[in-house]
């Protein structure tokens, strides 16, 4: 992918962000020398960014995240280093944003900095086999509240519908009209569809811009 | 191909309620079961349903019990320190007969605890939950397909006992994402005469009540509920058993315990280990006599929980001293990991247990 200096992941919870973060992440360091993966999630209380610090810090990625991550404090507190993501402007950044209108408000408190620098993309990260995102006017309806609330526009969007360890193939051919008809309507890109790994091979002559994901949760 | 969505279990929970005619939800949030609260606050104005976040989990079992009285199908949801709070509304639920949901999302304790996932509010659930001589209808799903499946069930055995159900999951079965048919088969529904909907000037007052006056009328009310309990512990139990046909020790773990366990039961048969589940996928009523019926041909039980050991009181009294049960368990809010109890059973096949 083509990146620019921050790239902000986000979308309705349980999309599939922090997933594709993580992934991002490990693209952008082949890329450039230093990259940070800022989780600036207040909403969700399990698997978190910090799930992967182990590997981050393999990579030499810099993880920003709450010191409550994972931890029993109940807060929705921020990491006060995600300051760095607009302010050291050497670092690149993938930025995964917490789900909903409501996890997109901490994004706020950046926002004006990452609109004055204007050298950023922000991806609307979709499931169509999300309850509430199952067409493209119900995702489109999370899309403006997620504007809304944290004061920035999307500039792509990435397809990750699947259906966890039980996808099939058939399962990610089926949402490209969704995907499509999400394009259509918000005028926005289709920057790639991800799978994961097992389901590349399958697919890759049947889907453009596939992307393999490493999965990096496991209960 | 997908008739299926991919769901978090607390999503699976509330929209499960939907379908199964649920309109009034009222509840205070908690992690981790907010994403219950949620999905109702987005859903519930679209259907012409009730979302109301109550000031307190108090306040909310009570309007949980106004809306029962008049026979419409309601529900509210919390985690552990909130279902105490909930504590005397289960008790006055149970004293007036009404059928409700609750649904507690365990979370780590005593106390404030902690938020990471657990099972050690059993003893609440399945005894009581509060004062008074009662019971609740207490299932526990180990999937996101049964937390979804066990609220429609929880909703039609609540209004066929007249009496509150309780989905009792935890953090890991409320945050977990799995994919979820909601392809239901409902029961007809229950007849409520007793409800409080108006009399149309053609019938005497119902009344909702738990106060009684003269104690001997309390007590033949109190004989006569149970002689109800009696029913539902013949009818409604409902356990699984796995690879259970041969096996020499019976592990007992429901939720998430009992998939930790099927992993490490898998390990041990590979080794030659004849070990198996049961599963009790409803608490209360306790699957008794599944366990006293293994109790006759296995030599060890191994109770696997997310707790000091509470299930394991109601395994020994099933086994009724003819085997050992021992404990494997983790508990203020860490899970076991398949080779600890892997390292249990293998210990009591080499004979070495506690």
């Amino acid at each position: 992918m083509n990146f620019k200096r921050i790239t902000i992941l986000s979308g309705h919870y349980g999309s599939g962000k922090t997933n594709i973060a993580v992934n991002l992440a490990r693209e952008l360091r082949q890329q450039k020398p230093r990259v940070a993966i800022a989780d600036i999630d207040i909403v969700n209380p399990y698997f978190r960014t910090k799930d992967s610090e182990a590997l981050l810090q393999k990579e030499d990625i810099r993880l920003i995240c709450s010191p409550y991550a994972n931890s029993n404090v109940d807060i929705p507190a921020l990491p006060q280093e995600m300051y760095s993501v607009t302010d050291d402007r050497e670092l690149y950044s993938i930025v995964d944003v917490g789900g909903d209108e409501r996890g997109a408000l901490a994004l706020g408190r950046l926002s004006p900095k990452i609109a004055e620098e204007a050298n950023y993309d922000m991806l609307l990260v979709v499931n169509c086999y999300r309850p509430l995102t199952r067409t493209a006017a119900t995702t489109v309806e999370v899309m403006r509240e997620i504007e809304n609330a944290c004061r920035l526009k999307f500039s792509g969007i990435i397809n990750n519908s699947n259906l966890g360890r039980e996808t099939a193939p058939e399962d990610v051919e089926h949402s490209m009209a969704y995907a499509g008809e999400l394009c259509r309507q918000t005028g926005l890109p289709l920057l790639f569809t991800t799978v994961a790994r097992e389901l590349y091979e399958p697919l890759k002559n049947k889907i453009p811009h596939l992307y393999p994901l490493e999965l990096q949760k496991k209960l | 191909m997908a008739d299926k969505v991919l769901m978090k279990g607390n999503e699976a929970i509330a929209e499960a309620a939907i379908l199964a005619g649920c309109r009034h939800y009222f509840g205070y949030p908690i992690t981790p079961q907010t994403e219950v609260a949620a999905y109702m606050a987005k859903r519930m104005p679209k259907i012409g349903g009730t979302f109301l976040q109550a000031e307190s989990e108090i306040a909310a079992i009570n309007m949980v019990y106004g809306v029962a009285s008049t026979g419409k199908r309601v529900m509210t949801s919390s985690s552990s320190p909130g279902i105490s709070l909930k504590g005397e509304g289960l008790s006055y639920l149970a004293g007036a007969d009404l059928p409700a949901l609750v649904v507690n999302v365990q979370r780590g304790g005593p106390g404030l605890g902690g938020i990471q996932p657990s099972q050690s509010d059993y003893f609440q659930a399945t005894k009581g939950g509060a004062h008074g001589d009662f019971h609740m209808i207490v299932l526990a799903p180990d999937s996101v397909q049964e937390m979804a499946e066990l609220t429609v069930r929880g909703f039609e055995l609540a209004d066929q006992y007249r009496m509150t159900a309780m989905i009792l999951a935890d953090g890991t079965m409320g945050q977990m994402m799995e994919p979820v048919s909601l392809d239901f088969k409902f029961r007809d529904p229950v007849e409520k005469p007793w409800a409080v909907t108006g009399t149309g000037m053609k019938r005497e007052h119902n009344i909702i009540n738990s106060l009684y006056l003269k104690p001997d009328l309390l007590e033949k009310t109190n004989f006569d509920r149970f002689e109800r309990y009696k029913v539902i512990e013949e009818n409604e139990v409902l356990y699984e058993e796995y690879k259970m046909e041969d096996a020499e020790i019976c592990v007992a773990a429901f939720g998430i315990a009992a998939r930790v366990a099927k992993n490490a039961i898998d390990q041990a048969r590979e080794q030659g280990v004849k070990v198996g589940l049961i599963r009790p996928i409803t608490l209360w009523p306790f699957p008794t006599k599944a366990f006293a019926a293994a109790a006759e041909k296995v030599g060890h039980f191994l109770s696997v929980e997310l707790s000091m050991g509470q299930m394991i009181e109601d395994v020994r009294l099933a086994v009724n001293g003819k085997a050992p049960v021992s404990l494997c368990n983790r508990t203020g809010g860490m899970i076991p990991l398949p080779e600890q109890v892997l390292d249990a059973i293998l210990s009591i096949h080499n004979g070495g247990a506690k």
